[in-house]
């Protein structure tokens, strides 16, 4: 097969650019050169050997441990290229590169023609010659791996999900952690055999080594210092290893993660001058031949070949500038390497040298080996040149920035290691310099953030999607977000969608309810229709629903197709499809003859699972949608409505019927306050208790709405507390004397939290937008005359409350509770 | 290769509420059938690419699907996830006179 024309035809300006390799860095230099205005300039070819586009590699432990799957990891899928207008020779390997007639020859005989060629060809991992380590006639021998790419990944999954014994991994690295962990996920026996003294020598020194081994010990992976293999064993399959000392281990399988060797044998072959890799000058040029370039981890500069993605990033752009143009005098330094990693789910963090090398150099450590935690600085003449930090790695961030820009370090040493009258966040991020890196995992620089949220995007999701940062291991999430705060804060002109009720309705709620009510938009399509050009958002359907429920209570027309599923079908989702039921239990009391009704109903329909709740309630999980409605006829209980954003339920003590301290009676007060709110649509959740004292055993205090028994027949009412995500103490409303005023001051809170409050905003979160002295102005001393009017409006909602699990099975809904509608041919 | 095209008739349109979606099964593949609010139909597998999740189950609005259990955003009509990553296998549905739902599959001559 042909590609492009050796002889082109026809004057297009535009000169053939060559990638080989379509890995991290062949990838990206591309999407650099693109942003740089590539396309007009380039026709722009790639081969990459790899049967695919291209995936971040870092990644491939996830896969391999099964926290991610392997569509979640591509960075750039084929249809990129084809958007791009890129050919990609996608599973060809580049044979040969021709000098003298400028082109490339791919090993399925394609040959593409260069103006300017780019070697990205990266590494792959060295496998020691071991007797044994192939089959005599140097075949692959069954059970001996690598851990390079995705085939990799899929090939020892594949056989460690055949075998249940031992695997050993041969290299105490980055790579044979990240590969023990991913091997532990199968249920096997993993061991790491290490030739050196301790684990991850290139990053820590000893002690950091042997504190990350005890943890990982304490993961049951078994680790072997000071080994050194000398023979795979097994006629036609592993069974076991030799090592120098004449000791052996049997094992299923052996992963090679000793080393990694560049592949640099094209360049070699064609007359590059090559050492440890190709030899590179600062703009990432051969040194032997101007028109071709090297980059990522086939590239050695100033005698350095880089083994992380960080330098590869920043090799890539002064290759983009360098090859369009845009910045000729661009030039690499060689990078600083300072990395945050993640192994065997340990977090570390490690820069520059591992021990002082100079008497001048001064040493800050701090280890506490039973959590795990190991902090060491290495500085000279005030500066910091080494660090490495174990278990707590806080204070990364700061002290890359410091290593990287070799800032003077502050006198008080002991602030460096904890956050002990360090430099304030706030500080830290505004002295951030914009070309610092905050996501090492995707090359996200501080400046490309503030640039992305200077150009409108302003939500975490946002800013992540648009530049990636975050998306990797996902550790500089926190710090993404205080830059956001930081960058959107003060003179920066803030984007209105963010005031928006919903994101596809452009108003924000308190416009939205008087457009709704003047105009009588009585459906979530109405609202479309009349509000936003009738264009649907999917995304912003529940929210307008709740929204209008709240509004015309019974008058509000239901469109189910607004609803979430759960709100649909009235139950709660499940990982595999299935659903949960929860019937009403109000206040935890039951009765033995609904105990027998929902056992008889378990057995029944085999509920895969019967629990007790954390809101005092029992929850049949893994329910087929199709027996929804008959477990419900068979309950004949009320829906619990443990699946909506909506009144939730109402936890007691026992209270006064039996409790020796009980003063108040909670069980009587939480079963009416759960007969007044069952169902009514919230803007996010409520949770209430009711508890007999201040001993208050239900968790009174940190529920949405809670109360407390209190000396002299009183109720303490307590709003926005939480103890989920977030734990907050609730902040007290009111003091009553009455189960009535009890339900009186929840009801009018709840209805100003439902006319207030932003869609998905729990109470602990409106409370302190809102302030409790106003909520307490407002609810309590009606402030604004509107107590009436809240008052009203709730006992509406309430009026109009219909069991849905009773109109369920009574409604005809044909299809509704089907999940799988048989086609008859 | 040429390809020829099977008819398969899923049943009235009424079995879909507008603004909803249905799984079937046909011939041992799960594909879901969407209606939009603005009248059109669209069909696509029936699992999310991402872990199975149902995604006739999903929120339907214009033509994008969002499945319930992770959030994953789908153009109906291309198939094509947003952001990009992945695509769903897209089929042809439509209506007859009668209301009756129809889905086009491409069947390879042996
Ligand atoms: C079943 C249950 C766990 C259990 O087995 O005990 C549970 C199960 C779920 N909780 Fe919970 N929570 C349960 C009690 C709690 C509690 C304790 C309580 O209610 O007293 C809390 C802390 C209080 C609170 O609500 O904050 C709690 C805080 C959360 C949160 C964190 C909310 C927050 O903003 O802090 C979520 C996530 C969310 O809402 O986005 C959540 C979300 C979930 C979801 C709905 C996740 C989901 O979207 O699918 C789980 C549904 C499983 C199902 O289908 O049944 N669940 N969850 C409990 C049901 C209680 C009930 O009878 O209704
Ligand atoms: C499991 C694993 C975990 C890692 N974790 C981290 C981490 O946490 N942090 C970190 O910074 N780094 C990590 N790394 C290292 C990082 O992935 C590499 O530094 C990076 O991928 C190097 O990019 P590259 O483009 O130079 O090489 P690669 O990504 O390997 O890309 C080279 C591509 O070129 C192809 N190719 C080679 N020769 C040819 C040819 N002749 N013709 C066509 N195609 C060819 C290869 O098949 C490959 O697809 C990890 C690596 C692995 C394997
Ligand atoms: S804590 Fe709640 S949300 Fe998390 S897994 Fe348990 S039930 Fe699900
Ligand atoms: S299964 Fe669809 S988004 Fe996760």
């Amino acid at each position: 097969m042909m590609g492009k024309s050796l002889f082109p035809q026809g004057c297009s300006m535009k000169r053939n650019l060559v990638v080989i390799g379509n890995g991290m860095a062949g990838a990206r230099t591309v999407e650099e050169i693109l942003t740089r205005g590539g396309a007009d300039l380039f026709n722009i070819t790639m081969f990459g050997d790899e049967p695919y586009g291209n995936y971040n590699r870092i990644l491939l432990s996830s896969v391999l441990n099964g926290t991610q799957q392997e569509q979640e990891i591509f960075l750039n899928p084929i249809e990129w290229y084809r958007e791009n207008k890129i050919t990609l020779h996608v599973g060809v390997y580049a044979e040969s590169i021709l000098r003298k007639s400028r082109c490339v020859l791919g090993a399925d005989g394609t040959i593409e023609p260069y103006d300017k060629l780019i070697i990205a060809t990266g590494s792959r991992s060295h496998v020691p010659s071991l007797e044994g380590v192939t089959m005599d006639d140097g075949s692959d021998k069954p059970g001996v791996f690598v851990f390079r790419t995705l085939d990799d990944c899929r090939e020892m999954a594949e056989y460690a999900r055949g075998s249940r014994g031992r695997a050993v991994i041969i290299g105490g690295g980055l790579l044979g952690l990240e590969a023990a962990r991913g091997l532990q996920s199968y249920g096997l026996q993993v061991d790491v055999v290490h030739r050196g003294l301790h684990l991850m020598n290139q990053q820590l020194d000893p002690q950091a080594g042997s504190i990350l081994k005890t943890t990982m010990e304490q993961m049951g992976v078994g680790v072997l210092l000071g080994k050194n293999t000398t023979a795979v064993l097994g006629e036609d399959r592993v069974t076991g290893l030799r090592f120098a000392d004449g000791s052996g281990l049997a094992c299923d399988m052996v992963v090679m993660a000793a080393g990694i060797k560049a592949n640099a044998e094209i360049g070699r072959r064609s007359g590059l001058q090559v050492q440890r890799a190709i030899v590179v000058d600062n703009q990432m040029r051969s040194v032997t031949d101007p028109n071709i370039y090297a980059v990522g981890e086939c590239a050695q500069h100033r005698g350095h070949v880089y083994g992380l993605v960080a330098p590869l990033w920043e090799q890539a752009k002064v290759l983009a500038d360098h090859i369009t143009g845009r910045d000729p005098s661009a030039a690499y330094h060689g990078s600083k390497v300072a990395t945050k990693l993640k192994v065997m789910g340990v977090e570390m963090a490690a820069m520059g040298i591992v021990e002082p090398v100079d008497e001048r150099d001064e040493i800050v450590q701090f280890t506490e080996p039973k959590r795990g935690t190991y902090k060491k600085l290495i500085i000279r003449d005030g500066r910091l040149i080494g660090a490495i930090l174990l278990g707590d790695i806080s204070k990364a961030a700061y002290l890359m920035q410091v290593f990287d820009r070799g800032t003077p370090l502050p006198e008080e040493r002991l602030s460096l290691l904890f956050d002990i009258g360090a430099p304030a966040k706030k500080i830290t991020i505004e002295e951030m310099p914009a070309e610092m890196q905050v996501c090492n995992c995707n090359g996200v620089t501080k400046g490309a953030l503030t640039a992305c949220i200077k150009a409108g995007k302003r939500s975490l999701n946002a800013v992540m999607e648009a530049t990636r940062a975050g998306m990797g291991c996902g550790s500089c999430k926190s710090i993404v977000n205080e830059i956001i705060e930081f960058a959107c804060g003060g003179e920066v002109e803030e984007d209105p969608s963010i005031h928006f009720y919903v994101p596809g309705v452009p108003l924000s709620k308190p416009d939205l309810i008087r457009a709704v009510k003047e105009q009588g938009l009585r459906s979530v399509s109405a609202v479309f229709g009349a509000l936003a050009g009738g264009k649907e958002d999917p995304a912003s359907k529940p929210g307008l629903a709740s929204l209008l429920n709240t509004i015309w209570a019974g008058e509000y027309v239901k469109e189910r197709d607004a609803r979430f599923i759960n709100e649909r079908v009235h139950a709660n989702i499940q990982k595999d499809g299935t659903f949960s039921v929860v019937p009403q239990i109000p206040g935890g009391v039951t009765t033995p003859a609904e105990l027998r009704r929902i056992a008889e109903v378990a057995e029944k329909f085999r509920v895969p699972m019967v629990k007790l709740t954390g809101g005092q309630r029992i929850d049949l999980l893994g329910v087929k949608k199709e027996d929804l409605p008959d477990i419900w006829r068979d309950l004949g209980m009320p829906s619990g409505h443990a699946y909506g954003k909506s009144y939730r339920t109402c936890k007691s003590c026992v209270g006064t019927d039996f409790c020796r301290f009980g003063i108040g009676d909670s069980t009587t007060l939480a079963i009416k306050i759960e007969r007044n709110f069952q169902g009514i649509d919230t803007p996010h959740k409520v949770k209430m208790a009711t508890a007999g004292c201040p001993r208050n055993c239900s968790e009174a205090m940190v529920k949405d709405i809670g109360v407390v028994a209190v000396e002299g027949g009183k109720w303490e009412i307590y709003i926005g507390g939480a103890a989920g995500a977030h734990v907050r103490k609730g902040d007290i409303l009111c003091v009553v004397d009455t189960h009535e005023d009890v339900l009186k001051y929840a009801a009018r809170f709840m209805q100003y939290y439902r006319e207030n409050a932003k869609y998905l905003e729990r109470t602990y979160g409106f409370v302190e937008r809102a302030g409790i002295d106003k909520i307490r102005a407002v609810v309590v001393d009606d402030s604004e005359g509107i107590a009436a009017k809240l008052d009203s409006a709730i006992q509406a909602s309430i009026n109009a409350y219909r069991d849905p699990w009773k109109e369920a099975y009574t409604a005809a809904r044909a299809t509704e509770f089907s999940s799988l509608l048989p086609v008859i041919q | 290769m040429t390809a020829t095209e099977m008819k398969i008739t899923l049943g009235p349109l009424s079995l879909i509420p507008p603004g909803e979606g249905r799984s079937f099964e046909i011939a041992g593949e799960r594909i879901a059938v969407f209606r939009t609010r603005g009248g059109r139909l669209f069909a696509t597998q029936a699992d999310c690419p991402h872990r199975n999740g149902p995604l006739a189950d999903g929120l339907v609005g214009g033509s994008t699907v969002i499945c319930p259990l992770h959030g994953w955003k789908f153009d109906l009509s291309t198939g094509a996830a947003a952001p990009a990553s992945c695509t769903l296998k897209t089929y042809s549905v439509s209506l007859t006179d009668q209301e009756q739902l129809v889905l086009t599959l491409p069947v390879p001559e042996p």
